[in-house]
């Protein structure tokens, strides 16, 4: 299991969704990416995305401007 | 048994693609669904930008769709590849700037690479027949399998019993009895099937799947080009367009005046890109200024600019200029009257 960040800042839906899944597809089931957005509608659309392909939300938070989500991949 | 054979579902977002999938799904073929993302989709961000939407709840209606199936989705970024297809439509524009008929060509063929690549069977869309001017002509249907070449791996469950059986059909992997007969504008069929389904709250867009099909849009793309003298754009252009008022008071240069909060905000990331002007003394917007401008057109951008602040009916409005390349400075200067700014400078 290893552990990986993916700036998406200044970018708008869905580009933020898209970027994360790229990521996600180079990862392996277990790893743990954590993706920092500045369009707060990241916060609706990563983990419907996650629960859709079968990836966990770990936890979502908010920091100022930024949208903070962390995702366990899964395995499907 | 047989392993069920695979469907590549073009989920828009709306209430069509939807339907055809789920048409799939009880016919026990395996879908995932691809979606597109070309930088004019109407969904998602422009929605985030303008605060009085803030009260919905934003969703990305092509996720929401895939969740209400139960179904993967893939959301392809093909804003490059498809500057191609805006720029250089082989046949042209629909009513604006929509070339839908490339458009579907495009999609289909880059649909087609993804189902080949992933080891799909066949493609389906929420298509029907005469539904929408020009890209749904019947008569186009075949311009659409035949450039694209996906030749008969292309199935429109909505309306495939009005069109000769294609080769999932042929081959039994679905059964065409079951495929439905729509078509037209009617929409009364498909909100039916949507209740039977038990599916509410779809996506209702009361425009196309995109901005090309807007006018106001469309004459700031053409604007756009005319203004660079080329047909060309980046990701960044096009979601300018989207963003405030836009306004030419001269050919070489154009401001945009973000119109409410959300849409400062959204200018303010491009402080980098353009020379701008801020209101210092009242409230007011942020304007980004597009162009090389002289002293004057800047003391004249600024006039127009703190017009639309709260200082609109004040003597002497103080703003700040910061242009691109130079040191920013500070200028007393009247709003420019209503009256004055003349109704061609909007674009
Ligand atoms: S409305 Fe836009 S996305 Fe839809 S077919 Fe036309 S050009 Fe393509």
């Amino acid at each position: 299991m290893s552990e990986y960040t993916l700036d998406a800042r200044n970018s708008l839906c869905p580009m933020p969704v898209i970027k994360t899944q790229n990521k996600v597809n180079e990862l392996e089931a277990g790893d743990i990416l954590t993706v920092t957005c500045t369009d707060p509608g990241a916060l609706n659309d990563i983990p419907a995305w996650c629960r859709i392909n079968g990836h966990e939300v770990v936890e979502t938070c908010e920091h100022g401007s930024e949208v903070i989500i962390r995702i366990r991949v899964g395995d499907a | 048994m047989s392993k069920p054979r695979k469907a590549v579902a073009l989920i828009s977002g709306g209430l069509d693609s939807l339907l055809a999938a789920k048409l799939m799904l009880e016919q026990g073929i395996h879908v995932e669904g691809i979606n597109f993302y070309t930088g004019f989709c109407v969904e998602g961000h422009t929605h985030a930008i303008r605060k009085k939407d803030k009260a919905k709840p934003k969703r990305n209606n092509a996720l929401w769709s895939a969740e209400q199936l139960g179904i993967k989705l893939h959301i392809l970024d093909i804003i490059e590849e498809y500057k191609d297809v805006v720029i250089n439509p082989k046949h042209g524009y629909g009513a604006n700037m929509n070339p839908c008929l490339d458009c579907k060509i495009f999609m289909i063929s880059k649909a087609k690479q993804w189902m080949e690549e992933n080891g799909f069977d066949f493609i389906i869309t929420g298509e029907v027949v005469g539904q929408r001017p020009m890209s749904q002509r019947k008569d186009l249907l075949p311009v659409v399998v035949r450039e694209s070449g996906i030749d008969d791996l292309l199935l429109r469950p909505l309306c495939a019993k009005n069109l000769a059986p294609t080769l999932p059909e042929r081959e039994g992997w679905v059964d065409r009895e079951k495929l439905l007969d729509f078509s037209g504008r009617n929409r009364k069929p498909q909100m039916a099937l949507a209740k039977q389904f038990g599916f509410d709250d779809y996506a209702t867009p009361a425009g196309g799947c995109c901005f090309l099909t807007d006018e106001s849009y469309s004459k700031k793309l053409v604007d756009l080009w005319q203004a660079r003298n080329k047909k060309e754009y980046e990701l960044d252009d096009i979601m300018l367009l989207k963003v405030g008022r836009h306004i030419r008071p001269a050919p070489h240069y154009k401001l945009i005046v973000s119109r409410e909060d959300g849409e400062n905000k959204f200018l303010n990331g491009y402080r980098k890109q353009f020379s701008t002007i801020e209101i210092k003394s009242h409230n007011g917007p942020l304007t980004l200024v597009d162009g090389e401008l002289s002293d004057d057109d800047f003391k004249q951008a600024a006039r127009i600019a703190a017009r639309f602040s709260q200082g609109r009916d004040a003597d002497s409005v103080n703003v700040l200029i910061t242009p691109l390349d130079g040191e920013a400075y500070s200028l007393d200067i009247a709003p420019m009257p209503a009256s004055e700014i003349k109704q061609e400078w909007y674009v």
